[in-house]
């Protein structure tokens, strides 16, 4: 067992600005799959199995502890409880073999949860997803700030997951806090 | 000052008065007003001073088509120049200034230019002022810049917020008029997504302005009504303050909310104003009509305006321009106005209308076939002289005088896709084309529909058709009663033999200068625009295209639509800059990036450097140290000399992978990686398609169909996208997945020949020569089992290591480093040693794969193989690409140690001319070499491969460098590579 500790983007930072909650999610793993040639087949049982459902494009499945949402044609981010799933690129290279080239991610993303009853309001002022109309699981890969980010609409009316690159977290952080004051 | 001039009735709040001052003047007005209203109610007509000849200006409107009444709003850094009055909402405590004035705005001295008029005309810059020619760029334009331009900045950066923001709908209503206000409601019933948008600070548009009912409400309790139904409606968004300044592609409208603007300061955090962009999958333009003047002289005056405002500030802010009116038309909406005033208690002089068969009246005297021919009046209108049908004249003695010569429909947002309006007789004037924007139709006043009926009907109608089209069940609405008077109007543009009368009161455009530019030549209307600056300010010419059009039409002896007409661009109104720029002002102007070891690198005191949008430590100081060359050297000679470690994660990392991923590199490197064993590394080069070397880096085989591909920091961008589309579009039968992975792994380079041993007491590995040697690579464990990535490779030409773990740990990796180091003294190394080192050795980088080198210039001609198809490799063929005195790679140092060698300078021979036809190369890089002692550079050298040992100048004309140096190898330390191999 090895002796050094995971350091988060932010330290897990948490703000509550009028309704409006934003949280760095701590516990993410995450690994992207793309079926190889001749693959997708089993690329999707695997899947199905492991979400209940492929997603498919602008969708996220949820299932359980686990996540899994739609990147491209036949590329999906898998996302799983860090404690249980530190290795989740290798447990799903296991199932996939072949099938898949898989690409561990959980130190590429930052993961912030938005909650709040304006929350809508705020995701308005930081990037061009329709969020009025999302439902719970729709998800758009959109651009917050200049960075390339994944917005999904979680199952709570109110709660959106921002996941965003790691290494802009403070620029990605203080826009999201900018937004939340403005609409305070 | 008492509100001499308020009167009954309009829709102003007398319970909150609200004070404010102008050019620091005292007045009090009420919660509606705008300023130009309540400086108006305080018997205020002169509120500015004209752009060219300082005449004195009033309101010429009541609405964002003000050309004249610009004022500085606010103080301090939040002063505002050129904001319009009429727009401009009362609040409690404004501040404004009046502008464009030297001294007070009653005497100013630059009045004077009006009477030098006759050297001003339009385009007088061009013809005067020519001698002596030395006077122009150091009196004449600096004279002439010094007056030109309106308000002033306060040079102050602006302290308030402005963000930006995204809306979606399925239909988009411009402006909230009768016809907006209607199609909101058709809209609004059928369930679809709306979004009502006004610039307006009160909905209903023209409605707050008149006195008609609608069925049995006025207008304006009608506009109120029905605001409030759409307000009970969660599928309508109603956007006060809001312009649509353009209309765009695909649907996307940008629109400026006006926040804050109404009040004093915004709340804290709160924007100012947003930027919004509204997608919209069909829009409806209600954007209404704006009434035209009429050209005669002196038609300037503060007191002077539109009827249509006159009749505005009358009936919704209870308030006139003087007690003692005319009115000039040519057509019957001039008509309202005079009942609408006298009705109100005004007193009407007479109605001038050009038409001989005009309505009569019993309230007030009417001069049929008459014309308003001059006015008098220093800083307010006076008297106007009228000269009656039978040729005879009569002075009126007024205070204020309505123009009315017809009405233009807002066709701007119909242009800003290069739709050109079409002509339309019925009302003399241009309305919308028959080309629109993708999904935009037109109601209400817009389509030159002026009548209020016309407008429900239209808005109704066009919301409903709309909506159909998206599969929408709208229902249609039966109609109130209300004003159905049809349009008559008789085309009258301006009084025979008039010279100074306004066309364009902003730019200061006469009606002479139109015919000077018809004179002069400049007749396309284009020409006339730019010549005359017709149309050409703020106000993009909204009261005077037409006017300018009619009289190159009459000119020419042609008609209006055979001269045509200049079409609209965005934005419909003045955008401030700072909704512009939104949130992405300041260290926030984009994003930054901070490596694994941020936190860490800060608290060595390390000095950052933006690096595209990465902050890199440059260089760690010490205490004790007087300047960055002494941290530098320091840090070279510590890792030279045991052992450094630098932060090297903003290198670009791809995940190829596929059973095609080897096949793949082939393709995208222009040597061979076919055969690159698993757990080996090699250097790459990239060419772009033109055979210029594009980026270089390493690609290290983790597995038979997995590689990781390392970019330069500068390139990782562009070279995955590269890479995306090579495998998207040039060989998508390719099974090969690729996946950027530059920020999910910290990688660090330990180098120096004590690396070895300190990552020894790190790796979970045989660390020895014969189990991982120069250009190895593994995935790994560190620290007892975490999962890492090893790479044997060097930048900096030592001993060196590669080493990435998942950047959740690249802080506790850092730190174990430096712990795990201490008995080797680890010496933390920042880019600038980064760069000596890779100097020394010889190592290209950004510098030298500058865009315009080949594999040749390099060095590395060789490296493209001949034996495989690759992107770049023919075309590196290129006799060009390959002639014998080349540029070559070679390596510059002083003759005499002490000199310098700056990168930039230019090789020259020893002897012969200094110039550019006699250029021999040029350094591309340089640095100080702790280790040699003195300077050092590369450079590109013509045959530099066969002029080692050759003496020559680098010189920098710039910098007055003019240097001895020696021709030698590239490799300055340890050319043969044994270091590396240790």
């Amino acid at each position: 067992m090895h002796n050094l500790t995971p350091t988060m983007a932010l330290g897990g930072v948490t703000d509550t600005i009028g309704t409006i909650t934003i949280t760095e999610n701590s516990g993410m793993s995450l690994a992207s799959v793309a079926a190889r040639m001749g693959g997708e087949k089993k690329s999707a049982l695997v899947l199905k199995k492991m979400l209940g459902e492929v997603p498919g494009p602008g969708r996220c499945q949820q299932h359980g502890l686990g996540a899994g949402f739609w990147m491209g044609p036949d590329q999906w981010m898998i996302g799983a409880p860090m404690g249980t799933h530190e290795l989740l690129a290798d447990q799903l290279k296991d199932l996939l073999g072949d099938a898949a080239s898989v690409t561990e991610q959980t130190g590429a993303w930052v993961v912030f949860d938005m909650t709040g009853a304006a929350m809508r309001d705020a995701v308005e002022l930081l990037c061009a997803v329709p969020i009025r109309t999302m439902i719970a699981g729709d998800t758009q890969r959109t651009v917050i700030h200049h960075l390339g980010c994944f917005v999904i609409r979680r199952n709570t009316d109110d709660h959106v997951r921002i996941i965003g690159p790691r290494a802009s977290a403070g620029s990605l952080h203080h826009a999201l806090v900018a937004a939340a004051h403005s609409v305070a | 000052m008492t509100q001499s001039n308020r009167l009954d009735g309009g829709q102003i709040n007398r319970d909150a008065a609200l004070k404010f001052t102008f050019d620091g003047k005292t007045f009090q007005g009420h919660d509606g007003d705008t300023l130009a209203s309540a400086l108006m109610a305080n018997g205020v007509r002169l509120m500015g001073r004209s752009f060219k000849y300082h005449r004195p200006r009033g309101p010429l409107t009541a609405g964002s088509e003000e050309p004249n009444a610009l004022v500085e709003l606010r103080s301090g850094n939040r002063q505002e120049p050129n904001t319009r009055a009429t727009t401009a909402e009362l609040y409690d405590g404004l501040t404004a200034r009046s502008q464009n004035k030297l001294g007070s705005l009653n005497f100013d001295l630059l009045a004077i230019n009006d009477r030098l008029s006759n050297f001003l005309t339009a385009g007088f810059y061009y013809k005067t002022f020519m001698w002596p020619a030395a006077f122009w760029e150091k009196l004449y334009e600096p004279i002439i810049r010094h007056a030109a331009g309106l308000g002033s900045l306060s040079k102050q950066d602006d302290p308030d917020l402005y963000d930006k923001g995204f809306l979606h709908c399925d239909l988009l209503i411009i402006g909230a008029g009768p016809a907006g206000l209607a199609a909101a409601l058709t809209a609004g019933r059928s369930g679809a997504q709306v979004i009502l948008a006004d610039e307006d600070f009160r909905m209903g548009g023209r409605l707050n302005s008149e006195t008609f009912a609608i069925g049995d409400q006025s207008g304006g309790d009608w506009a109120a009504a029905t605001v409030a139904e759409l307000a009970t409606m969660p599928n309508v968004r109603i956007m006060l303050r809001t312009t649509v300044i353009g209309s765009f592609d695909h649907g996307i409208f940008p629109a400026v909310e006006r926040v804050s603007d109404h009040v004093a300061v915004p709340a804290a955090g709160k924007p100012r104003q947003i930027l919004w962009r509204i997608y919209a999958k069909k829009s409806l333009l209600c954007a209404g009509a704006t009434e035209r003047p009429i050209g005669f002289e002196n038609n300037d005056r503060p007191g002077i305006m539109l009827a249509s405002a006159m009749r505005s500030y009358a009936n919704r802010w209870a308030v006139t321009p003087d007690k003692r009116v005319a009115i000039f038309t040519n057509n019957d909406d001039g008509h309202r106005t005079a009942a609408d005033m006298h009705a109100k208690g005004v007193k009407i002089a007479a109605v001038v209308d050009t038409r001989a068969d005009a309505p009569t009246s019993g309230d007030y005297e009417v001069l049929a076939g008459a014309q308003v021919t001059n006015t008098k009046g220093r800083l307010g209108l006076t008297f106007a002289d009228v000269q009656l049908a039978d040729g005879s004249t009569r002075t009126l003695e007024v205070g204020a005088l309505g123009m009315s010569g017809g009405w233009n429909p807002n066709v701007h947002m119909t242009c800003h896709q290069r739709g050109r309006p079409t002509w339309q007789p019925d009302i003399a004037a241009f309305g919308p084309g028959e080309t629109l924007p993708d999904g935009m139709s037109i109601a209400g006043s817009a389509t030159g529909a002026f009548s209020t009926a016309a407008a429900l009907s239209t808005g109704t109608k066009a919301a409903a058709s709309a909506l159909r089209d998206l599969g929408f069940k709208a229902k249609a609405t039966r109609q109130p009663q209300t004003e159905d008077t049809p349009t008559n109007v008789t085309p009258f543009w301006y009084v025979e033999g008039c010279s100074r009368a306004w066309l364009d009161q902003q730019n200061d455009v006469t009606v002479k200068d139109v015919k000077l530019a018809h004179q002069e030549g400049f007749r396309s209307v284009e020409h006339l625009k730019r010549y005359t600056t017709l149309g050409m300010a703020t106000d993009q010419g909204k009261t005077s295209n037409m006017g300018g059009l009619a009289i190159m039409a009459e000119l020419a002896g042609k008609s209006i639509p055979e001269v045509g007409t200049t079409i609209f661009r965005p934005p419909y109104t003045p955008t401030s800059m700072g909704v512009l720029a939104g949130r992405s002002i300041g260290k926030h102007f984009h994003p930054t990036r901070l490596t694994p070891t941020h936190a860490w690198a800060v608290e060595q005191n390390a000095v950052f450097v933006e690096v595209g949008n990465w902050m890199r430590a440059q260089w760690f100081p010490r205490t004790g140290e007087t300047t960055w060359r002494e941290t530098v050297d320091r840090e070279v000679l510590a890792t030279r000399n045991s052992v450094g470690v630098c932060d090297v994660t903003t290198l670009g990392k791809v995940d190829v992978q596929g059973a095609d991923a080897a096949i793949f590199l082939n393709k995208i490197y222009c040597n061979g990686f076919g055969k690159l064993a698993v757990g080996r590394v090699r250097y790459g080069l990239m060419l772009r398609e033109d055979g210029i070397a594009m980026d270089d880096g390493t690609a290290a085989r983790l597995a038979e169909d997995h590689f990781v591909v390392t970019t330069t920091t500068a390139n990782a961008l562009p070279v995955y996208r590269h890479m995306e589309f090579v495998r998207q579009c040039l060989f998508p039968d390719m099974d090969v997945q690729l996946i950027s992975t530059t920020e999910a792994w910290a990688q660090y380079a330990v180098a120096g020949p004590n690396s070895r041993k300190l990552l020894e007491k790190i790796v979970d590995q045989d660390m020895s020569n014969e189990a991982f040697p120069f250009m190895a690579c593994a995935n790994i464990t560190v620290c007892g089992g975490l999962r890492a990535r090893l790479f044997r490779i060097s930048f900096s030409g030592e001993m060196a290591y590669e080493i990435a773990v998942p950047s959740i740990y690249g802080d506790a990796l850092i730190r174990k480093i430096m712990e795990a180091g201490a008995e080797f003294d680890v010496t933390p190394y920042g880019t600038e040693a980064l760069g000596v080192m890779r100097i020394e050795k010889g190592h290209a980088a950004g510098n030298e794969l500058n865009g315009t080198t080949s594999a040749q210039n390099l060095g590395m001609g060789r490296m493209v193989s001949k034996i495989k198809d690759s992107i770049g490799s023919k075309l590196s063929e290129r006799e060009g690409l390959n002639r014998e005195n080349d540029l070559r790679q070679v390596g510059i140092k002083p003759v005499n140690p002490a000199d310098p060698v700056p990168a930039g300078g230019h090789l020259m021979n020893a002897t012969g001319p200094v110039d550019a036809a006699h250029d021999q190369g040029y350094a591309t890089s340089a640095a100080f070499s702790p280790n040699l002692g003195h300077m050092i550079a590369l450079g590109f050298l013509k045959d530099g491969g066969n002029r080692m040992g050759e003496r020559m100048r680098l010189v920098s004309p710039l910098t007055g460098v003019d240097t001895e140096v020696e021709i030698t190898s590239a490799h300055f330390i340890d050319p043969e590579g044994e270091r590396l191999r240790a």
